[in-house]
């Protein structure tokens, strides 16, 4: 129940951020420095996650298959791949790391 | 509204963009979400970068995951922005404007020639791909839900693709480098001393003092 009070918050949130665009005043959302703290935000949250998700596990810092993943990942974007076949071989090198080191 | 080029690109980038909404739903059903939840996200919240984020740091606990999520959103208030003064939208169609306003049917709309493409730019692509994630989105949690534990099938491989997936078009520049490597510092060094959730905020900050060092530096970069 409480996971559902944060689900639609956040809903909530997001949907007025949205609509802030549409109300307020062209004079604040158009600054050049909203755009360059929004824009340096979005590539801090998401470089950030990607660790988290690659090498946390809790209070912890762990490298075992997500790590694969991740360089996995690396190398598909390089080669310009989609980005639906970035993420099935993010999941498919690391089940693949795990069956090969599986009793090891 | 046959086959113009704004529909044409909406329809396609609707199709694309509804792919991995799979993704999406599984790994939300992996990162412990119910089937209702999952759909609440794709229908409501509607914006898949702030989706990704609130289902990867909700292991950190409900607040750092409604603080990730609204932060990754606030992009949308600039492309908000941005569709209010191209269309002007009055009463209702505000809202529903303001509903399908992402960096699909945005890009879409700014792609076109001339007033006329671009509104049904920004529809198609806003309305299509809102149906096609939605639909994706119910898929993929079926699917994660049958797939039983997800480290069988690497689906925390793909979490870390898919937020790698986010990040890379958006690494265009030496400065967004900067800012990405020290957002990811700050995280290596404050997961083991801080409370699960902070870590991912105190990067988002970094990101912003560094943006803020880096506009310092050069003044004509576009900070006036």
């Amino acid at each position: 129940m409480n996971l559902w009070l944060w689900v639609l918050l956040a809903c909530v949130l997001a949907y007025l951020t949205k609509l802030a665009g549409y109300l307020l005043p062209e004079k604040w959302t158009q600054d050049p420095r909203v755009m360059a703290y929004t824009g340096a935000m979005t590539i801090g949250l998401l470089s950030s996650l990607v660790l988290l998700n690659a090498v946390g596990d809790g209070q912890r810092l762990v490298l075992d298959a997500r790590m694969v993943a991740l360089l996995v990942a690396g190398l598909a974007l390089w080669r310009k791949l989609p980005y639906l076949v970035v993420v099935l071989l993010g999941a498919l090198s690391a089940a693949a790391w795990r069956w090969a080191m599986r009793g090891a | 509204m046959s086959a113009s080029p704004a529909v044409l690109m909406g329809l396609s980038i609707s199709l694309a963009t509804g792919l991995y909404g799979i993704s999406f739903g599984a790994l939300s059903s992996a990162a412990g979400l119910s089937l209702g939840q999952t759909m609440a996200l794709s229908l409501l919240m509607f914006t898949g970068g702030s989706q990704f984020a609130f289902i990867g740091s909700i292991a950190g606990g409900g607040p750092a995951a409604l603080a990730s999520a609204t932060l990754l959103g606030l992009r949308n208030l600039i492309y908000g922005a941005q569709m209010n003064a191209m269309f002007a939208p009055h009463g209702l169609r505000k809202l529903a404007s303001a509903h399908v306003t992402i960096d699909e049917s945005v890009a879409t709309a700014m792609g076109q020639p001339d007033q006329a493409e671009r509104r049904r730019g920004f529809w198609v692509a806003g309305v299509g791909v809102f149906l096609c994630w939605n639909l994706f989105t119910l898929l993929g949690a079926l699917l994660g839900n049958a797939l039983g534990d997800p480290k069988t099938w690497g689906l925390d491989g793909a979490a870390v693709a898919a937020f790698l997936g986010l990040l890379w078009p958006r690494l265009r520049s030496r400065d967004t480098v900067t800012i990405g490597v020290a957002a990811a510092f700050v995280t290596l060094l404050t997961v083991p001393v801080l409370p699960a959730g902070v870590p991912l905020l105190l990067a988002a900050a970094a990101a912003a003092f560094v943006a803020w060092l880096l506009g310092r530096r050069t003044p004509a970069g576009g900070v006036s």
